[in-house]
């Protein structure tokens, strides 16, 4: 009788850092944490930067003043805030109606057919337009034909365009927000009589409110950091805005003409502009997230 | 011993509440069940049974054309409830599921207050009553008042799974239809919640028509009435098993002398 030698030798249970393995594992995460961290970095560096330059800048007169005539110094943004917020309230207001509407359409009445799958595709191609692809169709459409009171800059073609960027987003997520809310409730609604539009308004909808509200705060933070599409089509004013038919001011394109000039008041103005910019959209992504986590609780 | 004796078809057939007329539901093109003819009484609780995949959750959507969300699925031969045809084309379904209500396997409240549950298919039937009577005495039907009248504004799914379920039931018959049916409905349940619920068939029944699809074959002699049996047998040239209505009789004849021998093999335990 011979007794069994093991063909795999037992070794001790403690760990070996010197062992082939061990050495590899140690080795690729520090290399993947140095690429996180490399990935991360332009973020801080973006952030930093801006805030130095232009969080000294920040007082009251730049929120309530206009910018400066050139060679002038103080002023404000005070116009380019309100038109920020205009613009980007038009594109709200034709974005969010269309693209709830689109996403209820693909994930409740469409059966996904192909007329179906021709529209997510074609929403997921629109997604990838390059901005100022946007800025020059709404250019060709509205701001060349001068279909608004024969105006041709307008606050309203700038909101179109940015609508159109918005679109995308708030289409996805409605279409995907629409179709993780279990099967089960809307056969609930069914079931005791409820008609589709009730079901879908009063049951489904509410239910998949929060990933749409998503959408719809990360689709403006989009839009409203935009600058290509707004260059040739809610052009630029120097004055408070005068409506939504006439050209108006906003801070990217503010940043785009005051950054580059030779006056250091303009200058100033950029690096301020563009410091209020990036905290308005990092509290837009941040109340995504807040949407988020609301949703998940 | 076996008993010879011709036996008078079951019910009563002018009591019936719905009959259906060789109806054959398919999805796609393959049949989950075939030519079923049955007359499901009024006012009494009619089991479904039978082996997985034999079409009796099936034909239970059938019977108020819960059949119609799922893609594919169509239904031939005839269903009559109230001397009309539901699937004719003149029928609207939303008018079927608001006469015939349906519990589900899982308890599924709407994400909204226990008083909103009861309250959302009454008010979009059209009711106009005291709505505070109507979810206290809905509530109370299904038994379940004394646990929730002290939280009517908290979320339905705050209740238990057992709770749940009791509140769909309420739900259910809060639209006050005529037949109530239920897939399922203690599948999910533990048995404390599912003897609750049982009991509450027994004092339903007295109002509404109830048609129930179970596997627990206990369940089926406690609460049912009448107990059709369903089985699906292998077609020649088909993908799959083809569902078909075996044997429809009173449950105790069902499960103590039943006429088919596959229903006795089944009821016995002596299955596959």
């Amino acid at each position: 009788m011979t007794t069994l030698t093991p063909a795999i030798k037992h070794s001790s249970l403690c760990l070996n850092p010197s062992l082939r393995r061990n050495r590899l594992d140690r080795l690729f995460t520090t290399i993947a944490g140095g690429f996180s961290l490399i990935a991360v970095l332009p973020l801080f560096l973006v952030l930093i930067y801006v805030i130095l330059q232009g969080g000294r800048l920040i007082s009251i007169n730049l929120f309530t003043q206009l910018p400066p005539a050139p060679g002038l110094d103080g002023g404000g943004i005070g116009n380019a805030l309100i038109g920020t917020f205009v613009v980007t309230l038009v594109a709200s207001l034709i974005a969010i109606p269309v693209g709830v509407g689109g996403g209820i359409f693909l994930a409740e009445y469409s059966k996904s057919g192909p007329f179906a799958q021709f529209i997510r595709l074609g929403n997921d191609i629109l997604a990838g337009v390059p901005s100022i692809i946007c800025g020059v169709f709404v250019y060709g459409a509205i701001v060349a034909t001068r279909v608004f009171f024969g105006q041709s800059y307008t606050a309203a073609a700038g909101g179109m365009a940015l609508a159109i960027l918005m679109l995308p987003t708030v289409i996805k997520t409605t279409d995907e927000g629409l179709r993780l809310v279990p099967k089960a409730l809307s056969m609930g609604a069914i079931g005791v009589g409820a008609s589709k539009f009730v079901t879908i308004t009063r049951i489904t909808l509410p239910s998949a409110f929060t990933p749409i509200a998503t959408g719809v705060v990360l689709g403006i933070a989009r839009a409203a950091g935009e600058t290509a599409p707004l260059i040739f089509t809610a052009l630029f004013s120097p004055f408070w805005p005068e409506g939504v038919f006439n050209p108006i001011a906003t801070m990217s394109v503010l940043i785009y003409n005051f950054a580059i000039m030779p006056f250091d008041a303009q200058n100033e103005l950029a690096w301020a502009a563009s410091f209020v910019l990036v905290v308005l959209i990092l509290g837009a992504n941040l109340l995504a997230r807040w949407l988020r986590r609301f949703a998940s609780m | 011993m076996t008993m010879t004796m011709p036996r008078k078809t079951p019910a009563i057939t002018n009591q019936s509440c719905l009959s259906l007329e060789k109806v054959t539901i398919s999805y796609g093109s393959f049949e989950a069940v075939r030519d079923v003819y049955l007359e499901i009484p009024r006012g009494k609780v009619t089991a479904f049974i039978g082996p997985s995949g034999c079409g009796k959750s099936t034909v239970l959507r059938g019977l108020n054309r819960m059949n119609d969300l799922i893609e594919g699925c169509t239904l031939k031969g005839r269903v009559i409830f109230d001397g009309q045809d539901i699937y004719a084309p003149e029928v609207d379904p939303v008018e079927v599921r608001r006469r015939i209500g349906m519990v589900f396997q899982q308890p599924n409240p709407f994400p909204k207050s226990i008083y909103e549950n009861i309250a959302f298919g009454a008010r979009i039937n059209g009711f106009t009553g005291d709505m505070d009577e109507l979810v206290e005495s809905s509530l109370r039907k299904a038994f379940i008042w004394d646990e929730t009248k002290d939280k009517l504004k908290e979320s339905g799914n705050s209740l238990s799974g057992g709770q749940q379920q009791r509140l769909c039931i309420a739900r259910a018959i809060a639209i006050e239809p005529e037949v109530i049916l239920m897939d399922e409905p203690c599948s999910a349940l533990d048995p404390i919640s599912t003897l609750k619920i049982e009991e509450l068939m027994h004092e339903l029944k007295k109002t509404f028509s109830i048609v129930i699809v179970t596997h627990n074959m206990q369940q089926a002699v406690r609460v049912s009435d009448q107990t059709a049996f369903f089985n699906a047998e292998a077609v020649e040239g088909g993908t799959g098993k083809v569902g078909y209505l075996v044997e429809f009789d009173e449950t105790e004849r069902i499960f103590n002398s039943p006429l088919q021998q596959a229903t006795q093999d089944y009821v016995t335990g002596r299955f596959g």
